[in-house]
């Protein structure tokens, strides 16, 4: 009797630890690994639009200058939320503070950028390029590390949320063997009809074993689509989002360089690339609502890719105004509308990913819900079958 | 000024250690024995033979294939810097580069094309001037660019157009009074494939460190992050740094010999012929001193006047 209220307590335990993993995921892990890399994505964005606005230095329109700034208070916002969040975890709580540390260093260095170029002084481009690289070689770094160890961490939920509950399994199978065996004895011996109260809790006990095996894997499916239609797809969008501000970058970056290093076009063509195989793989993992802004996203790519290609070959024959009008210009054939389009309809993909995940996921937290009071129900109903079907033999002994 | 520079401790203000040395060098230079003791000192380790301020005789013929090259195509492509403060630079305002090397460059466009804008300015990083050169992307490279033996072996210069030398730039409150005094021990900054790097790989002068950076200006950067504590470069770029910070000065005298050329192919003879016209003509004119006023006296003080143009026999 004590074994079978042990195993509706182990069973609920079991349950309750894998839908509290599961409500982790969906409350918190998921929502941090997708901070992370909103702060990284805001970071990254920065750098871009600071060098678009120093390109575009007194004819900065208001919106560059203000995407910026939100971009800033963007990063120092989820950097707070992150690490009221991170309590605990050592190591993003490093890379928050190191972060935290730098992101005013950063702006600083912009601000000296500004301030000298505006003075008609060159050294005002040597100060962007400069402060890009802290950004590329210190906050990127950092900001990719916090996402490392945040995405490690959902993936640890993910795999608590799907463990097997094998605990409850195996000694649900030794009571189920030990009351058959029990049965079978007393048949022998006493030659009676089967023992009720000993085939209720038979019953009991197989009915909860059921139960938990059909809720286990309702949860599995839906955390499994969670994490294919909704975690893994929204990850390699992330990383398109990303590659597409690199590139975006270097390509902003070879023209503040002014010529004077050819490390930001080798830059542009790596980073670019890259960028394109994600945006492909992004696609083919899309779920099928967000197929239609990231085939956009993709049409505006290789709009921005052409008129890049133009803008270079300006600045390559010396028409260095032409190319800085076809890069960060306002006009039609300048690659900034194509770049921004790309970049909003890969926005608007992470908003319909990041709500299909957390419909799956939230259906996989709930799907075993029910087993715990299940669980608790039938075995308190096979523990009086139990004592039931032992207390009439115990009385015919009297 | 070669043979005092180790002894003498000549404490220099940023305008009177710009003025000092490119001034006393074009003024040695028009000696004969001045320039060939100049020479002599500079090229320590070239063939003994070399005098890097040679060039061939001034010529006014068009009729030279690469200057044929250039009519017809109807611009000339000129390789510069866009960062360079008064030298070569952008400036943001107007779009437009502009500097002492860009005026040069206009010179030589007026002179074979008849119009000094028909020019197409090509950025060449400083480690990629030779190699511009060499695999014809440009005609020309006006680009603060000192000739030196070891560059003839790979492209032609014009005559000089400029006497510069490598000084050290630091801080005011480091209170340095000589090249030496301002590297000694210090973090030094230098640009990738200048002189200065070799000039510190023959003689590191008790350095402690150095730190090697793409350009100039990301020595300044550095300085003023307090990363490194002297940048050695010529003074002629010196100069434009200071002029860039009001806290940092220039200290001398210089410890080289730079004289700047407009470099061009070794396969091009008649258009160094024809540059070397154009910028005998540019000194004679006034063009060099109108130039100079414009762009280098308000930090180098007003000059004597051009280095004179040496030809070889």
């Amino acid at each position: 009797m004590v074994l079978v209220l042990a195993f509706g307590a182990l069973t609920g335990w079991q349950v309750a630890d894998r839908s509290s993993a599961a409500d982790q995921v969906v409350t918190h892990s998921q929502p941090l690994s997708q901070n992370a890399t909103e702060i990284y994505r805001s970071l990254a964005d920065a750098d871009t639009t600071a060098a678009s606005g120093f390109l575009l230095a007194g004819g900065e329109p208001r919106e560059v200058r203000q995407r910026y700034q939100d971009d800033l208070a963007n990063a120092a916002q989820l950097l707070t939320q992150a690490a009221a969040q991170s309590a605990g975890a050592g190591r993003a709580q490093t890379w928050i503070d190191q972060l935290n540390q730098q992101l005013p260093v950063y702006s600083g260095l912009v601000e000296t950028a500004r301030t000298n170029d505006r003075q008609g002084l060159p050294l005002g481009a040597a100060y962007l390029s400069y402060a890009s690289n802290q950004m590329q070689s210190q906050l990127l770094p950092a900001a990719q590390h916090l996402s490392d160890a945040e995405l490690a961490r959902l993936n640890q939920d993910y795999a608590d949320a799907q463990a097997t509950p094998w605990a409850a399994y195996v000694l649900g199978a030794l009571l189920l063997a030990g009351l058959l065996w029990v049965q079978v004895r007393l048949f022998r011996r006493t030659n009676r009809v089967l023992n009720l109260g000993l085939l209720g809790a038979t019953g009991a006990l197989l009915a909860t074993l059921l139960w938990l095996t059909v809720g286990v894997l309702a949860a599995d499916s839906a955390l499994s689509d969670s994490l294919e239609h909704g975690s893994t797809p929204l990850q390699a969008l992330n990383l398109a989002r990303v590659d597409s501000l690199q590139a975006r970058t270097a390509e902003n970056l070879n023209l503040v360089a002014r010529g004077s290093t050819t490390q930001y076009a080798d830059q542009w063509t790596k980073t670019s690339a890259a960028d394109s195989g994600a945006l492909a793989n992004a696609q083919q993992l899309a779920p099928s609502g967000a197929a239609a802004d990231i085939k956009a996203a993709r049409d505006q790519f290789s709009l921005w890719t052409q008129r890049h290609t133009a803008a270079d070959a300006k600045n390559n024959a010396g028409d260095y105004q032409g190319a800085l009008d076809g890069t960060v210009g306002s006009g039609a054939d300048s690659a900034q509308p194509a770049f921004l389009a790309l970049d909003q309809d890969l926005a608007n993909a992470v908003k319909v990913e990041q709500a299909d995940f957390l419909s799956a996921a939230k259906n996989g937290r709930d799907a075993t819900g029910t087993v715990v009071y299940a669980a608790a129900v039938l075995a308190l109903l096979g523990a009086a079958g139990v004592l039931r079907g032992i207390g009439r033999r115990l009385a015919e002994f009297r | 000024m070669t043979g005092g520079r180790m002894t003498r401790r000549v404490r220099t203000s940023l305008v009177a250690a710009a003025l000092l040395a490119p001034l006393a060098l074009a003024g040695s230079a028009s000696g004969v024995a001045g320039r060939a003791a100049v020479a002599g000192a500079t090229v320590k380790t070239a063939a003994p033979t070399c005098d890097p301020t040679k060039s061939l005789p001034p010529s006014s013929s068009d009729s030279g294939p690469a200057v044929s090259a250039i009519k017809k195509r109807g611009y000339l492509i000129a390789g510069v810097d866009q960062n360079n403060y008064h030298w070569g630079f952008r400036d943001p305002a107007s779009g437009q580069v502009e500097g002492f090397d860009i005026d040069i460059v206009h010179a030589i466009a007026q002179a074979i094309l008849g119009d000094p804008s028909k020019v197409v300015f090509k950025m060449v990083p400083t480690a990629q001037r030779i190699e511009a050169i060499k695999n014809g992307q440009v005609d020309v490279i006006a680009r603060t660019m000192t000739i030196t033996c070891d560059r003839l072996n790979d492209v032609a210069f014009s005559t000089v157009y400029f006497q510069a030398g490598q000084q050290v730039v630091v801080p005011k409150a480091a209170h340095a009074t000589s090249v030496d005094g301002a590297l000694k021990g210090k973090t030094v900054c230098v640009s990738q494939a200048s002189t200065a790097q070799d000039q510190l790989k023959q003689d590191p002068r008790g350095v402690k460190a150095i730190t090697v950076v793409g350009n100039d200006l990301d020595c300044l950067v550095r300085m003023q992050l307090g990363q490194v504590d002297a940048t050695l470069t010529d003074n002629a770029i010196a100069v434009g740094q200071a002029a860039q910070d009001p806290t940092v000065q220039v200290v001398g005298p210089s410890i080289t010999d730079e004289p700047y050329g407009v470099a061009m192919s070794r396969t091009a003879p008649d258009l160094v012929a024809r540059v070397n016209q154009v910028l005998a003509d540019y000194r004679g004119g006034g063009g060099w001193m109108a130039s100079y006023d414009k762009w280098l006296a308000p930090y180098l003080g007003s000059s004597d006047g051009p280095p004179p143009a040496n030809y070889l026999p």
